[in-house]
């Protein structure tokens, strides 16, 4: 089992209600998010184009940031979800050093946090907070081996893209173009 | 509050901050503040995995007026998340950013808190915190008060949102039809318009478009992915994930726009020209739906001949779009028909001649013969509830305004506005206003020109959940418990789906604030009109309502929502009844042409910037309703303050620099800002833009105070609708320069 996350940026409008309900699911703090949109835009009025997309942690299957961890916080769980365990955590930033895709923040208790495809909902069978609210539907998660998963499927058959793939990190955050 | 302080010709009223200027109750104001811990911040645990709610709470949405179903998660008393509603179909169990930041309006700490009377202490004006009973108490005295000395349509009330109801039924035990609404001439009264004079029936607050089996769709007026009304943008992701052809019409690169085939970046109000240049292909051409138009439409022939020289060509001169693409986008239209729609928009005030713009939008429509079917309008359908027993009401007495339009379907709030005060040798009438919900100087166009008559009032009186610039000019202010607090009416609207849904309190005021209900029915029962509302409380009255409608109270309380089975949306008997005079489409319009109007519509060239100017346009940020959430700390971290879009290559010509702070003025000399630069090639180089709903004024509102700037200081020109007087907007021309060299730096 594999779990990953598509994004299609064909759909995403970048609205942020899946920064908001992360925010609120996770109990994010002010000037924190676990999670964000991206705009990326190309040419000169008026031949555009725009990329629209809700980004976060990358969950990758070479997480440089479990590598770096001195104390085994940032670590892999089921289904390879890349977590930090605040208990562990010293507050060192080697993890936030080693990611190459500025994904973690310094929680005012002194640990580090990031997005974990919200473990808490994943584990009891709910689908992670930003898909669920996400009005574009954009956004989908599942077991990226399991060949009747949406995300299996589109992946299947929709061209896709990964972010920074030169850093052989192998993510789970799939990008639909 | 005496007459002589409204006719000596001086502000009778100072802006008065909610904070500052309170003599009485400051200690209460802060009492709150200890129990603020924002409770998605508070509470041990970093993450939700521990959290199990003590109760799940099924309400509707007000943070904007779509109203959609959710759910609020409560534990300890505190709503600490808010989901969509799975089995509402407005939301289906997804939320917009609004809806999902609804946390942070309950917990804003920025919130009315307590009554407030302006009071005059060593001749200046400061608020005085008060209970209920003498706010409430000098609220209908002075209401009788105005009522028997200017007689009832003296007597205003300015309304946005649900909670509103509750006061209309006020305005009708008074006598007054002055109710008004900015959803009218201040957005979507011209497609009201439009669309009922063509195919007898409006679209609603919840366009009755069946984007999701949508084909192929034009958005023209609407720039949706901003604007976050929950199931449409469902519907349009619904579609554009189907495959459908979009084709947006806009000046800027906006999102939708992003995601069309084709973007047209039209010149600004040369929308009709290209409407009848479409009509035009699909006519001449014979790609229209012949037979739908042969059974169902009148006035084809002189349609035809209208538009038989509104050539792309022609077109192309006026908007700047090319030939080649007007007629592959009329074409690509006719090919999905009838799955095929024109948007008809949504906030459509824009040069004054907006009814006749809807017009155009409605022919193109009627000739794609998309009514009543798949992928065009559909026909809605709504739970009709019970009306309760009440006493007859008294005639309605109207105010009479200085211009009238012939075919409004409602009183302009504009009209209200400017016929409010002792403007001398002016029929002004007005002379009380209560607003509800509706931030008037920052709604109405011409910030200056709303605070002038408000001045002249006898009396304002502001009902909202935050301070706003409404309650810094009204004398009394009556602060609501905002929706996760409240009961409210029932909402069943017209929609593919019928439904009823209830809106019901997931936690208990935090403050000295009270609901809608109870603040309309004490306030009447104070003036001797409580029998108007012949109920106990919200629930009784719901219960009342429900069990008169056969509905079960107790399983809308437990669900939030009763659904019925889907209507028969579509209609396809050949030949359909439409509620205009002649029982069919009227492609052309003898109402209007016996109202003296044009019965087809005319392109009119819009008035074009002087030298040096630029077009003001202004838009929708999806996280934010307008004034009334630039505040809300949840959705101000996301998008903290407005920015101006300028184009690339002007800015370069004007010296302009990203990340500059500019100032804006207007053709009449109104300056404004400043505002923060966005640098963009996704904009056309004869406008600007922004998003509305800042520039707040209020120092109390501690996140937004400041923050960006308020186009509707800039809209000093208003282009009137002639057909049902919609406020035109976009006829104001900017000039902008850098903050730091002032106004004489605009020529450098």
């Amino acid at each position: 089992m594999r779990y990953g996350m598509t994004v299609d940026q064909r759909l995403c409008v970048t609205c942020n209600a899946c920064v908001l309900a992360c925010k609120n699911e996770n109990r994010v703090p002010e000037g924190a998010a676990r999670c964000w949109t991206a705009q990326v835009e190309w040419g000169v009025f008026p031949n555009l184009s725009l990329e629209t997309r809700s980004e976060r942690c990358n969950h990758c299957e070479n997480a440089p940031c479990v590598t770096a961890c001195p104390t085994q916080a940032s670590h892999y769980e089921a289904g390879g979800i890349v977590d930090v365990d605040k208990d562990k955590c010293i507050g060192c930033k080697a993890c936030i050093t080693a990611c190459p895709y500025e994904v973690r923040y310094v929680h005012p208790d002194g640990y580090v946090d990031k997005c974990n495809f919200c473990l808490h909902r994943v584990t009891k069978g709910l689908q992670p907070a930003c898909v669920v609210v996400c009005p574009t539907d954009a956004l989908a998660f599942g077991d990226l081996d399991d060949p009747e998963s949406r995300v299996h499927q589109l992946l299947q058959t929709r061209q896709f893209k990964v972010l920074k793939e030169s850093e052989d990190t192998r993510p789970k955050l799939f990008f639909l173009t | 509050m005496s007459d002589e302080g409204s006719s000596a010709g001086v502000s009778r009223r100072s802006f008065l901050q909610i904070a500052s200027g309170t003599v009485v109750g400051g200690a209460a104001l802060s009492a709150g503040l200890a129990t603020l811990a924002t409770p998605s911040h508070a509470a041990g645990t970093s993450s939700a995995a521990s959290v199990v709610p003590d109760r799940v709470v099924p309400s509707f949405c007000e943070l904007c007026f779509w109203k959609c179903g959710v759910l609020a998660y409560v534990k300890d008393e505190k709503v600490y998340k808010i989901e969509g509603h799975p089995k509402h179909p407005l939301s289906n169990g997804r939320l917009c950013p609004r809806g999902t930041g609804a946390v942070g309006a309950l917990y804003d700490p920025d919130r009315l808190r307590q009554p407030l009377l302006r009071t005059k202490v060593n001749g200046e004006d400061k608020w005085r915190a008060v209970s209920w009973d003498e706010a409430l108490d000098f609220t209908a005295r002075r209401l009788n008060e105005i009522k028997t000395k200017f007689g009832p349509a003296s007597i205003a009330l300015f309304s946005h949102g649900h909670g509103g109801a509750f006061f209309k039924t006020l305005m009708k035990a008074l006598g007054s039809a002055n109710t008004v609404a900015p959803s009218y001439d201040q957005c979507r009264g011209p497609r009201m318009a439009g669309m009922e004079l063509t195919f007898g029936m409006d679209p609603g607050a919840i366009e009755t478009i069946d984007l999701a089996n949508s084909r192929a769709v034009a958005f023209i007026g609407t720039h949706l992915g901003e604007n976050m009304h929950n199931t449409t943008v469902q519907e349009m992701s619904a579609a554009n994930a189907a495959g459908a052809t979009f084709i947006t019409v806009d000046p800027r690169y906006s999102i939708i726009a992003s995601k069309s085939k084709y973007w047209l970046p039209i010149k600004p109000g040369t929308d009709t020209a290209l409407l009848l240049a479409w009509a035009h292909v699909l006519i001449t051409e014979g790609r229209f739906q012949k037979q739908f138009i042969a059974d169902n439409a009148v006035g084809f022939d002189e349609l035809k001949a209208h538009v038989a020289d509104k050539t792309p060509e022609w077109a192309f001169i006026e908007t700047g779009i090319e030939p080649r693409v007007i007629r592959e986008t009329a074409r690509e239209l006719a090919r999905s028909a009838p799955a095929a729609l024109v948007h008809p928009g949504r906030h459509v005030v824009w040069y004054g001649n907006d009814t006749q713009r809807t017009r155009a939008i409605a022919i193109v429509n009627a000739l794609l013969g998309n009514w009543a079917k798949k992928g065009g309008f559909y026909l809605p359908e709504a739970i009709k509830l019970a009306d309760l027993a009440l006493p007859e009401f008294p005639h309605k007495e109207a105010y009479k305004p200085r211009r009238s339009f012939p075919l409004a379907s409602s009183p302009c709030a504009y009209d209200v506005c400017d016929s409010s005060g002792a403007q001398p040798g002016s029929p002004a009438t007005i002379k009380a206003w209560l607003a509800y919900g509706c931030n008037v100087p920052l709604t109405l166009p011409d910030t200056d020109n709303v605070v002038k008559r408000m001045q002249e009032l006898e009396l304002v009186v502001a009902i909202d959940t935050m301070p706003a610039e409404i309650t810094s000019w009204a004398d009394v202010v009556l602060p609501e418990n905002t929706y996760l607090e409240r009961f409210d009416d029932l909402h069943a609207p017209p929609y593919r789906t019928p439904f009823v849904a209830l809106r019901q309190p997931a936690v208990a005021s935090l403050y000295d604030t009270k609901p809608g209900w109870w603040i309309a029915k004490t306030l009447a029962t104070k003036m001797g009109l409580g029998h108007y509302y012949p109920w106990k409380d919200a629930e009784d009255y719901l219960q009342q309502v429900l069990t008169k409608s056969g509905l079960d109270y107790q399983q809308l309380k437990k669900d939030g929502v009763i659904t019925r089975p889907p209507a028969a949306i579509y209609d396809d008997s050949p030949v359909m009844t439409f509620k205009t005079p002649s029982k069919k489409i009227e492609l052309f319009s003898k109402t209007l042409a016996d109202a003296g109007f044009d019965p087809l519509p005319k392109y009119e060239p819009p008035e074009e910037p002087p030298a040096g100017y630029f077009r003001l346009l202004f838009g929708r940020s999806p996280v934010h309703t307008f004034t009334r959430t630039t505040n809300n700390p949840q959705l101000s971290e996301i998008f903290p303050e407005n920015e101006l879009w300028i184009n690339a290559e002007m800015a370069r010509v004007l010296k302009l620099h990203a990340g500059d702070r500019v100032m804006l003025e207007n053709q009449d000399q109104v300056k404004t800002g400043p505002i923060k630069l966005r640098i963009t090639q996704r904009i056309r180089q004869d406008c600007v833009y922004m998003v509305h709903g800042f520039g707040r004024e209020d120092r109390r509102l501690s996140r937004a105070w400041k923050r960006g700037a308020a186009d509707s200081r800039l809209i000093t020109r208003v282009k009137r609708d002639p057909v049902m007087g919609g406020t035109g907007m976009n006829g104001n021309f900017v000039t902008v320069y850098r903050e730091s060299l002032g106004a004489a730096g605009k020529e450098a």
